[in-house]
């Protein structure tokens, strides 16, 4: 390789080597400042994810994908697409963590940088066109989110949420990459064009050992993304983690391992589409079904919003099981929608404290809200109903696009398996709603709103989204089937 | 003269209470009585505002079309080849009337019935009025399904907010209930999407759907219009639902939401069906005709009275189904009427039982007795209701029952004449209601000493009165203009079932 090409790819990928350089920067800043590091670097960090989020929309010339390192990297549509999601999320978390962290003994400004080598590795997932660089942004966002999530050293549920973390994402890195040695073992190649060539030259009665790899290989994957039945670390993670932390695991991660599965079965085993459709099949069945019995029961609301999330993996697998660009948009809208819902339900509750500003954790802690804070009770009963897929709220049309493709697909008891959870999902998040607004606050209720104007950037926006959206859904959908189309 | 061919006169119709929420929404003020008076003045001024503009719309509309009139059509999702399709014939345009008649009364009673967050009441009735509306112009199958699923929303906080003692109970399962019908609804209009390209809903009734995808399809619609009509055994969200709304819910719930169900059956079922709804056709005069004896038998034995008048809406709305699906001239111009005429009747009903409700606080019938002594306006105006519910000739009632029995005996004289016994039995109970409440011994001291009914209350019930009175004596008002579509309904209808099967499914 030239040093001439090297630069190129480098200016290609400079949303990314943009990132980096700031994460490091950014730390140096915040050693150098030391007290009170925390808004400043949070500031910065906010305008370095607004920078990358520019540089990517920029990055987007022609259809054409770019691919570059030799092979190594994707720059395409869908990239563009998912990385702006992406740094939506990371923006989304750094704000809560100000809000959330302000004033506590951990508003420690590496918050901020666990979070840009977080997107970072989320944005090289998101671009990878190889096993290897998949593994790597892999292993960089999830080392990231391993301290993020025992980011409150102090308490004992944190750690213990980092540690099973940590352990679980190991062994799913190991299965993951046992997965990738089977297919390499097999194929000569990590690389995902050459896989799929491979396949295609390959008989149809030689490729079994192709399938164990891409089954090892999903299943890491699924883990990541928090599919039944790979999903028993959310919920306590989602409880023990720094509530910031949770909301930034229920936001970006999900986008980068939402791409990563795309791209390795759609750009690498597209050939395979019958042998993974079933495990998908199974994944997006099981998620749906426990994601909405399972959260029934639920006390603490972020255990709920855990089995939230993996009732909504579930809504977004069923895009990928219909396996083509319809159902692929349906899928990125869906996400779309979710992570806008995610945000804005998680600005909403981390606006509830109680006297030493520790933020509510379990349901009842909600009674009473629409009295002491009528306007923050409305804009997390239209998250809820948006949440629940009512129209006219924005969640309604993601399970509009995503029921359409399963459909048109052919798999209609997915379809009514799929509605029928998502009337049982109802009825939990209609229980925050009747929390809020039937239920009396106990006499030994001391929580109160405590709004700050930062949280404001995410909850207004996210508001004025979901009840608008509706109204103008073109856009989103017109860029979804773009981005999707651009894999093919 | 307004021009109506170029005013857009459904969407101000319909987002005008919506304006008007938002409106009162950003009311702000020290003083929370006034407040409260604003919202509710300003509440009860847009929806009086709306309800005249919805007159407007009904003179202006041709009753001799039986096409779709007011059209307005503009590109609402573009990659998707979905439009916002607003349109009224004589099937809905009456529908739009009563959700606009009933809305202002409910608000201008709020004050009696409502104490804490009236602000918040008048605005989730604005907003369920927005719906309601939508729901009946709405020529887009997702249009019309946004509509009719988001009414779930203020429909859920009415009750759950204001509601009586069960009321998160009455709440959860009204909204389970009826989402669940919803939903497999929503599939089969996907479904209908994929098949034909389309969810307008003029094209839809115009492409025909082959004979094996109907039944599934007339059957995920059914789940949907059954639940919310509802038709026996699936009623039971209604009694619950109805006892703990608060007056204002109630009366909209009886009054309109219950007539979405009857809607969506002549606007989906039998238009976009037909092979299906023949078929089906015979069970569903069989749950009818269950629901209207059953429920009357129910509501005998009732001592509450808000429950009474709960399943007497299941047996009438038993009427509204044995109409449909007789599918003839009387049995849907019946069933039209019978909805138009409950929607006043039981709506007026829900009210007087609201009206010696907030003086008495119960609803036990046995509390009341003989208070036609201190409320003889009361008792007049009740008794009207209370006949016209019975379905005495003069009241419009009469005229919905006696269409519906003659088109269903042309279909079988037996299921004809086991629905005609539901007459005896609703005049039954009704009387036995009026009875024990207004007459009767004075055996309860609060009970006869109740104030009569005040110039709000008035206001609010003698207007019904005189409609219930005058679509008894001239139902050809409502009948001229509800014809043609009626009549277009059912050449189409017949057209396509004496189509040969095979040559449906080939298209």
């Amino acid at each position: 390789m030239t040093e001439m090409s090297l630069i190129a790819d480098l200016y290609i990928a400079r949303a990314d080597v943009f990132l980096a350089l700031a994460a490091l920067a950014l730390l140096v800043i915040g050693v150098a400042i030391k007290k009170q590091a925390m808004p400043i670097v949070a500031g910065l960090g906010v305008g370095a994810l607004v920078a990358v989020m520019t540089m990517v929309l920029q990055q987007d010339n022609g259809d054409q994908p770019v691919t570059l390192l030799g092979d190594m990297l994707i720059y395409d549509r869908f990239g563009v697409f998912m990385k702006c999601l992406v740094g939506l999320g990371g923006i989304a978390a750094i704000i809560m963590g100000a809000r959330d962290l302000y004033g506590h003994v951990i508003a420690r400004f590496e918050y901020v940088i666990l979070v840009l080598l977080a997107t970072l590795g989320m944005n090289l997932m998101i671009s990878s066109n190889n096993m290897l660089t998949l593994y790597v942004g892999l292993e960089l966002q999830s080392l990231a989110l391993y301290i993020l999530a025992a980011f409150n050293r102090n308490s004992l549920v944190s750690s213990e949420a980092g540690l099973k973390y940590f352990i679980l994402g190991a062994l799913s890195s190991g299965i993951l990459l046992f997965g990738i040695s089977l297919v390499y073992g097999f194929s000569g190649t990590t690389s995902f064009p050459l896989i799929a060539q491979t396949l295609a030259e390959q008989g149809v009665e030689n490729i079994m050992p192709m399938v164990v790899g891409l089954v090892f290989v999903m299943v890491g994957l699924a883990f990541k993304i928090s599919a039944v039945p790979f999903h028993m670390w959310t919920p306590d993670v989602y409880q023990g983690s720094p509530s910031c932390v949770t909301a930034f695991f229920a936001m970006a991660p999900k986008v980068a391992a939402l791409a990563l599965f795309i791209r390795v079965l759609f750009s690498a085993f597209g050939g395979l589409y019958d042998d993974w459709v079933q495990i998908l099949y199974a994944l997006s069945l099981a998620s749906m079904v426990v994601g909405a019995v399972a959260g029934l029961v639920q006390t603490n609301i972020y255990r709920l919003l855990a089995y939230s999330s993996i009732g909504h993996m579930g809504y977004i697998l069923l895009g990928l099981i219909a396996g083509n660009v319809e159902g692929m948009s349906a899928s990125l809208i869906y996400i779309s929608i979710y992570l806008v819902m995610t945000a804005g339900t998680f600005a909403m509750i981390l606006a509830v404290r109680n006297k030493e500003n520790i933020a509510a954790v379990n349901l009842s802690d909600f009674a009473g809200l629409s009295r002491k804070s009528p306007i923050l009770a409305y804009g997390l009963a239209v998250m809820m109903f948006s949440m629940a897929g009512i129209p006219p709220m924005a969640g309604f049309m993601g399970k509009l696009f995503v029921f359409k493709a399963i459909l048109s697909a052919g798999h209609i008891t997915l379809a009514v398996i799929g509605v029928i959870t998502s009337v049982v999902a109802a009825y939990y998040y209609l229980r925050l709603i009747k929390i809020m607004f039937f239920d009396q606050p106990s006499s030994a209720d001391h929580y109160q709103v405590r709004e700050s104007y930062v949280l404001r950037w995410i909850t207004v926006p996210a508001f004025v989204f979901v009840i608008a959206y509706i109204a103008m859904p073109d856009r989103l959908v017109y860029e979804a089937i773009q981005a999707a189309a651009s894999l093919y | 003269m307004l021009d109506v061919t170029q005013f857009p006169i459904l969407s101000f119709l319909t987002f005008l209470p919506l304006l008007g929420a938002l409106f009162i929404l950003v009311i702000r003020g020290d003083d929370q009585d006034r407040v409260r008076r604003n919202a509710v003045n300003v509440g009860a001024f847009v929806s009086f505002s709306v309800f005249i503009l919805s007159l407007v719309m009904l003179f202006q509309f041709d009753g001799s079309s039986a096409d779709f009139q007011f059209v307005e059509q503009s590109v609402w999702f573009a990659e998707l080849g979905l439009s916002y399709h607003m349109g009224v014939d004589g099937i809905s345009v009456f529908f739009v009337v009563l959700s606009t008649l009933l809305t202002p009364i409910c608000i201008l009673l709020c004050k009696q019935s409502v104490t804490t967050r009236i602000r918040e009441y008048v605005v989730a009735l604005l907003i369920l009025e927005t719906l309601m509306i939508g729901t009946f112009c709405a020529l887009d199958g997702i249009l019309f399904y946004v509509f009719f699923e988001g009414v779930l929303i203020p429909m859920f906080i009415l009750i759950g907010v204001w509601g009586g003692p069960r009321r998160v109970y009455a709440a959860f399962k009204f909204f389970l209930y009826t989402l669940l019908g919803s939903v497999l609804m929503l599939l089969a209009l996907i479904y209908l999407f994929i098949v034909t390209g389309t969810t307008d809903i003029p094209t839809l009734m115009a492409s025909p759907i082959a004979a094996s995808a109907q039944y599934w399809l007339f059957l995920a619609f059914f789940a949907s219009f059954a639940v919310k009509m509802p038709m026996w055994p699936v009623h039971t969200w209604l009694p619950d639902a109805h006892v703990e709304a608060p007056t204002g819910g109630s009366v909209i719930l009886a009054g309109v939401l219950l007539k979405m169900g009857g809607y969506g059956f002549l606007r989906f079922s039998l238009p976009m069906f037909p092979e299906a709804a023949a078929y089906f056709a015979p069970y569903i005069f069989g749950l009818s005709v269950i629901a209207i004896i059953y429920t009357s038998l129910v509501a005998l034995v009732q001592d509450d009275m808000k429950k009474m008048i709960a399943y007497s809406s299941v047996a009438h709305m038993g009427y509204v189904t044995l109409g449909i699906f007789s599918v003839n001239t009387h049995g849907l111009e019946g069933a039209i009427f019978q909805m138009i005429s409950h929607g006043l009747i039981s709506g007026a009903l829900f009210l007087c039982v609201g009206v010696v409700y907030d003086r008495l606080h119960t609803r036990d019938i046995k509390r009341y007795g003989g208070i036609v002594k201190n409320m003889p306006v009361y008792a007049t105006l009740f008794m009207i209701f209370m006949l016209g519910s019975v379905g005495l000739p003069g009241t419009s009632g009469f005229v919905g029952e006696i269409l519906v029995l003659l088109g269903a005996f042309q279909v079988d004289t037996i299921m004809g004449t086991l629905a005609a016994t539901g007459l005896v039995l609703g005049a039954t109970y009704m009387l036995w209601l009026y009875r024990q409440v207004v007459f009767g011994p004075a055996e309860h001291k609060d009970a006869s000493a109740m104030k009569d009914v005040n110039w709000y209350e008035k206001i609010a019930l003698v207007p019904l009165v005189l409609m219930v009175l005058w679509l008894g004596i001239q139902p050809n008002f409502v009948l001229d203009r509800v014809g043609p579509s009626v009549e277009k309904l059912l050449n189409e209808y017949y057209m396509s079932i004496s189509l040969p099967t095979d040559e449906l499914t080939r298209l």
